[in-house]
């Protein structure tokens, strides 16, 4: 079926090249080396959230799906990072083309553009560019849990490509790009700190849509599917808490006061989800459990990633423990019902990312919303800008949901996405990869 | 009564044991062993195929009165060998059944002996 769009790969080099002739002028900012600094070590701590993510996943799954499940990590830092630097950062940062349906600047095509350019934060473009791209990475990565064990990887690396050319690029253009329109919304904007619409939200409904659209493991849910390595996945669940204040913290994109007043929601909130999930759990279950800790943690902090800039740590407080609340109801919902998001992607960020985008309402620092008064020209109300949050999360569900089913679709006729019973009973290391992951367990 | 040991490939153990469900017989033991046979199993390390010295398979150890054993026996191989097609023949690799003589068997919970505590 590709074939016959093989002819157009000459014409992509042809303007590859046609761009890269463009030579942009440096601008007057300096360089801020603690700004640039704290930016640099904040893109290697997101950057370290892929692999943390690839163990926390690669532990649930069965023995026989342990490498074709963290490969849906590692294959998107390839295929995104690549995405990124030749289209993504354009279509996200560019200005609005399409009637603000996604930016684009072609001097960003292949970043030929901002060889030497420095951002007014004193940044140098290069580090902000890096630095957005590990979100691009982590976003379509973090959707894999909820098809885990059930798809072929060549079906999955062409979903990720399209996935965030359509869904993620277009998203963070209107979150997070000046003329974006949910950056506009409301006084001061729909807040969304450091990815709860962007990341967490747009990953956790597309995975939701694509566990619905693919259908159950088979087996499930009679047959039991227990996690190969829970250990793995609390190391996991340690380098995601560790590689988060990057995420968080670093978005302030700033060494200051904002950066702390992150990286403080982000501990306490991480810290409200881990003990709020296990004081629920021996409530419930009578046992406080390993990954009920981790799942509690990965919770308060998905919550926070919106609010991270606005709430201070009572309000990080809060949110965790309604995260924790939220996501741990989500699952009971999910057992009942029956369909099978295999490691809750859903469950854990896209509630969690709903319950924080929303619920931070209710926590915005003073300071902020004096701010938004001033820019609405007098007033501004902690309804007001629920009603923003509301539209912005609204938004994010719909656009990501609609475009997911479209690309299930497309990429179903084109390849097939779904294993076939003979691969899913083999394993995806051994159909896929034709490796296995425990080697050393046997003597060989 | 007997005691029905089978090697199969390790990608095969989920279909082996579904059949062996279908076909009432559910209680097995499965543990991971490694051997060589005949077969000579490649894998590819960074892009150079290798032939691991010893292959991993896993090994299922069946207690069963006696009228139990033909079909046990007869749904391992047919599930085994379903990945050739209908009347295909098989491949060296697709494992081994051996089929012992069990002087006793004793089911702790009970006590039950012989052919009930099977």
């Amino acid at each position: 079926m590709l074939a016959k769009y093989r002819v157009l790969i000459p014409f992509l080099f042809l303007f590859l090249f046609v761009s890269v002739s463009t030579v942009f002028a440096a601008d007057g900012s300096e360089i801020d080396s603690g700004v640039t600094a704290w930016m640099l070590v904040s893109t290697a701590l997101v950057l370290l959230m892929v692999p943390g993510l690839a163990m926390f996943y690669g532990g649930l799954v069965r023995t026989k799906n342990v490498l074709g499940t963290m490969m849906h990590s590692y294959a998107a830092m390839g295929i995104m990072t690549i995405l990124w630097v030749a289209v993504g950062y354009a279509m996200c940062f560019g200005p609005n083309v399409f009637g603000g349906w996604f930016g684009w600047n072609s001097d960003y095509f292949f970043l030929s553009g901002i060889d030497d350019s420095i951002l007014d934060a004193g940044v140098p473009e290069y580090v902000f560019s890096m630095f957005q791209g590990k979100f691009a990475i982590i976003t379509p990565a973090l959707i894999a849990g909820a098809f885990a064990e059930r798809v072929k990887f060549k079906s999955y690396c062409l979903f990720i490509a399209l996935w965030g050319l359509l869904v993620y690029n277009p998203l963070c253009h209107w979150v997070w790009a000046e003329d974006g329109f949910l950056f506009n919304l409301g006084a001061n904007g729909a807040i969304d700190f450091a990815g709860g619409t962007v990341v967490h939200i747009s990953a956790g409904v597309s995975g939701l849509i694509a566990a619905l659209y693919l259908g159950a493991r088979r087996g499930f849910p009679v047959t039991n599917m227990p996690p190969n390595n829970l250990v793995m996945t609390m190391i996991g669940g340690g380098l995601l808490w560790v590689g988060w204040f990057g995420f968080n913290a670093g978005s302030s994109v700033a060494s200051g006061l904002s950066t702390a007043q992150a990286l403080t929601a982000t501990q306490v909130a991480a810290a409200s989800g881990a003990i709020s999930w296990m004081i629920i759990e021996a409530w419930h279950q009578g046992k406080a459990t390993a990954l009920g800790i981790v799942s509690g943690i990965l919770a308060g902090l998905v919550a926070v990633t919106p609010a991270a800039g606005v709430v201070q740590p009572i309000g990080a407080f809060a949110l965790g423990i309604f995260a924790s609340v939220f996501c741990y109801l989500a699952i009971l919902v999910k057992n009942r019902m029956g369909y099978d998001d295999s490691l809750d992607a859903f469950g854990i960020h896209g509630i969690g990312g709903i319950v924080g985008a929303i619920l931070l309402t209710f926590f915005i620092r003073e300071s902020w919303m004096a701010e938004a008064a001033a820019l609405a020209g007098g007033s501004w109300s902690i309804w007001q800008q629920l009603g923003v949050q509301v539209a912005a999360v609204t938004i994010a569900i719909l656009y990501a949901a609609v475009c997911t089913v479209i690309l299930l679709v497309v990429v179903n006729k084109l390849m097939g996405f779904r294993s076939t019973p003979q691969e899913e009973m083999q394993g995806l290391d051994s159909a896929y990869h034709s490796e296995h992951g425990y080697g050393m367990l046997n003597p060989n | 009564m007997k005691l029905v040991i089978a090697i199969i490939r390790e990608t095969q153990l989920d279909e082996v044991r579904e059949a062996l469900i279908e076909a009432e017989i559910r209680r097995i033991t499965v543990t991971r062993v490694s051997g060589h046979g005949k077969s000579a199993d490649e894998e590819i390390y960074r892009g150079k195929k290798v032939v691991p010295g010893l292959i991993p398979r896993v090994r299922l150890e069946i207690a069963l009165n006696d009228e139990y054993v033909d079909v046990t026996v007869n749904t391992i191989i047919n599930t085994v060998k379903a990945q050739y097609g209908p009347g295909g023949t098989g491949k060296s690799g697709d494992g081994k059944i051996f089929i012992l003589p069990l002087e006793e068997c004793i089911r702790i919970s009970t006590e039950e002996r012989g052919p009930e505590g099977i």
